[in-house]
């Protein structure tokens, strides 16, 4: 009550942020969507189970890629628009080991997984660190939106790759690569071993992500160069180095996630890292650009938005506006809460 | 500075870091040809130019003799011709324009009321040299025409970076100013008589037909409205495209039958007795389409505008790929059975622009009365969207010049200061949405009524980048160069990359369909200027002095290297 009394005292300096309705307005809004996913669970609670797992499966790929985006964002301020479909060639590496191993995939899976994702990842980080090294790097003291621009430019250029190396057409592998039988039941929802494995993968891969970051010297460095590049200059940091390892570490998680996704879903196609790429670059917004943890529940949250919205059936838009969906979520959440669900607010932030 | 001041021209064939070496062969030349030195330094400034003339003109014929002779022995034993007949014409212009371009330095000191009728003595000479070369008068025509553009061409492009003209100088750009723009539209409006009776471009074919040369416009026409929010402003806006769906559909629901149950007509002409649904004039259209996509802008732009620019650039993005999935599933919104984009399909047929019989007639056929049916129908076409782009580009320059236009570039070179300066930030971005989607909105109507056709696959994000690509090329800021760059990007699309893929076919024994990269190779052409031409082919001196002096400091952690 006293701080009430202390603010209407004061003269009013600013425009308050965000209006009062509006916080109403999205209190109403989450309120819609619980009905929503309430009312679907009674309809179909098995359904809505499988589509749980499936969208949670997915929201842990989709962290991986996510956190690309968000860690050279947090350092660079740039958004990478060829991150997905470095995650996109990525996938179309894994389609090629998949025939290369061939029939050894039957056997055990840890004989052959591992050699996968250390080939994909190396692949695509490699990749994103000479991206940076190329396209960006020049770029470092031009305005703002020349390596944004560049970005896209490169984003064309990385599906133009992947036409030219699989053609136009939805690459296919075989659905059994990942084992498929069941650990679990919820109601008729199964949870596969294939949906394991990807938990397998993801959740220690971040543990150690977070590691990094917060415990190591090259984490420090990352965090000293995200926050200020000339002061970290000055302390005797290689910014060009550190960023250039930033890209390495984005590059690795979007190889992981590549693997991952290809032989869960089993079908990618040339433009699929830019239709994900932007999925991410959402989810990474959602959570709250820059902040690791924020991007990996803004994935989750996607990869369930996206499963429920195709699979519900009462009072959902649908697939055919799975796109929209999550385009809309992306502008309000840049117009009304642009620091994420998770992210603290910056001066800069609005 | 000296080297801002050379044609562009004389810097893209990089003859300007080499003028030094030119200048020896130069000497030598002269002498070869009886001249000395110390000779050719006592003439008259007025003989020297003479005698540099003369001795271009000699280079010009022995070069375009070589290639002759050249295609003659080669081409008919390989079977390969690179340097076509045709093609010696061009290449035999684009030597005596460079030849001739950097003699317009020295023009100053000669009396301005000679100038002109010199250049068109020369433009004669080169006219006659190549028509009897070539065996082709019409050859010559385009050459001598070509040569007034390039003699005219430096001073009016070195308008933009001299610093202090002199009086002369002064005098002569205001002539280059005009002449040139004039000899442009000459050429632009008589281009339906002309594209396909003159030489071929060695390896990308022929000129562009009428019908590519609409589609061009309407792009150029886009590229120059998206300019003023890119350019001038300085806003990213990648989902531009959305604007041009808007009018595009606008002109869709209220001139064809899309809305069966209604019957309206309005100025419409070629409806068919009976046919029911909305039909208004296709002029009043345009006017509509612009005025309802500013105001879409303007309603996208308020809450988005205050994000800082790579937020707006996302939050465009958002708005172009959800805009393109409402059109496709618009056939039944929100299962209500309400067909409002005609979904997949799309909408069409659309009505025809036209002035109706009783205008048609009045004027003797001049206003055609329905430009479906017209006899030259494309050609009609081309000639409104050269009308409706000259009205863009007199908006747009009018608009740059003006206290709005200075704020927006304000505002793109400093925000903070900007707005320290009282410029309101809001209102001029919003502006700067409004006035980009205006004409967005009517070049989609426009290429809606073209088309005859609206569908969803149109207005997808690669549209949104290829206009962008426009824009980057030609030099953000500068509505020459972008349109320079829209026209070579477009024509790139419709035609020349497929020809560029055949010519590469046919001489390589490969079997590549190059349109299908295109995206690719719009990939490259963004990456490569941003990184080593940011300003672009023909850059505004404003935007070049920026990007050469940076509007950042240099990062500490990069001067050691």
């Amino acid at each position: 009550m006293a701080t009430q009394t202390a603010d209407e005292a004061l003269p009013k300096l600013r425009r308050s942020y965000r209006p009062a309705p509006l916080q109403t307005l999205s209190f109403v809004f989450i309120g819609l969507l619980g009905v929503w996913l309430i009312g679907n669970l009674i309809k179909n609670p098995s359904h809505w189970f499988d589509l749980f797992l499936v969208g949670l499966t997915l929201g842990m790929v989709y962290a991986l890629i996510a956190l690309g985006y968000s860690l050279v964002y947090g350092i660079l301020e740039l958004i990478n628009f060829a991150h997905g479909d470095v995650f996109m060639l990525g996938a179309m590496m894994t389609t090629t080991l998949v025939g290369v191993f061939g029939l050894g995939l039957q056997g055990n899976v840890l004989a052959w997984i591992l050699p996968m994702l250390v080939i994909t990842a190396a692949f695509t980080g490699v990749m994103n660190t000479f991206i940076e090294i190329v396209a960006y790097r020049p770029l470092r003291g031009a305005p703002r939106l020349a390596p944004l621009i560049t970005a896209i430019g490169v984003s064309f250029i990385l599906q133009t790759v992947g036409l030219v190396w699989k053609g136009p057409a939805p690459v296919s592998i075989r659905d059994d690569v990942l084992p498929r039988g069941k650990i679990f039941h919820l109601g008729d929802a199964d949870f596969g071993w294939n949906q394991l494995i990807i938990f397998v993968v993801t959740i220690p891969t971040l543990i150690l992500l977070v590691w990094l970051v917060q415990k190591t010297k090259q984490g420090k460095a990352m965090r000293a160069v995200a926050q200020d590049k000339d002061a970290a200059a000055m302390m005797g940091i290689d910014v060009n180095r550190t960023i250039s390892f930033t890209f390495l570490i984005a590059g690795l998680l979007a190889g992981f996630a590549a693997v991952l996704y290809a032989l869960f879903v089993t079908n990618v196609q040339f433009d699929t890292g830019f239709r994900l790429g932007l999925f991410a670059f959402t989810a990474a917004v959602l959570g709250g650009i820059g902040n690791l943890p924020g991007a990996v529940l803004g994935a989750v949250c996607i990869g369930l938005i996206e499963q429920f919205n195709n699979g519900l059936t009462w009072h959902t838009p649908g697939t055919d506006w799975t796109n929209s969906l999550i385009f809309a979520i992306l502008i309000l959440i840049l117009v009304f809460r642009p620091e994420g669900l998770l992210g603290e607010r910056t001066p800069e932030g609005g | 500075m000296a080297a801002a001041r050379s044609s562009p021209l004389v810097q893209a064939a990089g003859i300007w870091h080499r003028r030094r070496e030119l200048g020896a062969l130069w000497w030598r030349a002269l002498g070869a040809a009886g001249l000395s030195r110390e000779r050719y330094r006592s003439l008259p400034h007025w003989q020297q130019r003479a005698a540099k003339v003369a001795l271009a003109g000699v280079i010009l014929f022995l070069v375009v003799i070589v290639i002759r002779v050249l295609e003659r022995s080669f081409g008919e034993v390989s079977g390969v011709t690179i340097v076509t007949f045709d093609g010696s014409a061009y290449l035999a212009f684009a030597i005596v324009a460079l030849l001739i371009v950097p003699e317009w330095k020295a023009l100053p000191a000669l009396p301005l009321r000679f100038a002109w009728p010199a250049a068109a003595a020369i433009a004669t000479v080169v006219g006659v040299v190549i028509a009897l070369v070539t065996d082709n008068t019409r050859n010559g025509v385009v050459s001598s025409i070509g040569s007034v553009l390039a003699l005219g061409a430096p001073p009016w492009l070195a308008a933009g970076s001299a610093r202090q003209p002199t009086p002369v100088l002064e005098r002569q750009l205001a002539v280059g100013r005009k002449v040139v723009p004039l000899a442009v539209l000459a050429l632009a409006i008589t281009f339906p008589y002309w594209w396909n009776h003159i030489f071929t471009i060695p390896i990308f074919g022929e000129f562009p037909s009428v019908e590519t040369a609409v589609v061009m416009l309407v792009y150029i026409m886009m590229a120059v409205g998206l300019n003023i929010v890119v350019g001038y402003a300085g806003l990213l806006d990648l989902g531009y495209v959305a604007f041009y769906a808007m009018g595009a559909y606008t002109a869709a629901w209220f001139a064809s039958n899309q809305f069966a149950n209604r019957d309206l007509k309005f100025g419409s002409v070629g409806v068919f007795p009976g046919v029911t649904g909305i039909h208004v004039s296709i002029w009043l259209l345009l006017i509509l389409a612009g005025v309802f996509t500013a105001l879409v802008g303007v309603i996208i732009g308020l809450p988005t505008l205050r994000l800082r620019g790579d937020y707006l650039a996302i939050v465009t993005l958002g708005f172009g790929e959800i805009m393109p999935q409402v059109a496709r599933n618009g056939n039944d919104l929100f299962n209500t059975g309400f067909n409002l984009t005609g979904g997949p399909q799309g909408i069409t047929p659309i009505d025809s622009p036209g002035f109706g019989n009783k205008l048609s007639d009045w004027t003797g056929g001049f206003l055609p009365s329905n430009y479906l049916t017209h006899p030259q129908g494309a050609n009609v076409f081309y000639w409104t969207g050269l009308l409706l782009l000259l009205f863009t580009i007199f908006c747009s320059i009018r608009l740059r010049d003006s206290r709005l236009g200075r704020a927006w570039i304000a505002l793109r070179e400093d925000e903070v200061a900007a707005s320290a300066m009282g410029v309101p930030l809001m209102r001029t971005k919003t502006w700067a949405y409004a006035a980009g989607a205006f004409f967005g909105g009517i070049a989609g109507a426009y290429f809606a009524a073209f088309k005859s056709s609206t569908f969803p696959q149109d207005f997808f994000f690669n549209i949104s980048v290829f206009i962008l690509c426009m824009v980057i090329l030609g030099g953000m800021g500068n509505v020459w160069g972008v349109i320079l760059g829209a026209a070579f990007l477009a024509y790139l699309n419709q035609e020349g990359l497929a020809n560029t893929g055949a010519w590469l076919n046919a001489h390589f024994g490969t079997h590549i369909d190059v349109p299908q990269y295109s995206g690719g190779i719009y990939g490259v052409i963004i990456v490569l200027v941003m990184l080593l031409r940011p300003q672009g082919l023909l850059p505004s001196a404003r935007r070049k002095r920026e990007l050469e002096l940076g509007t950042h400091d240099e990062p500490a952690y990069d001067v050691v290297h």
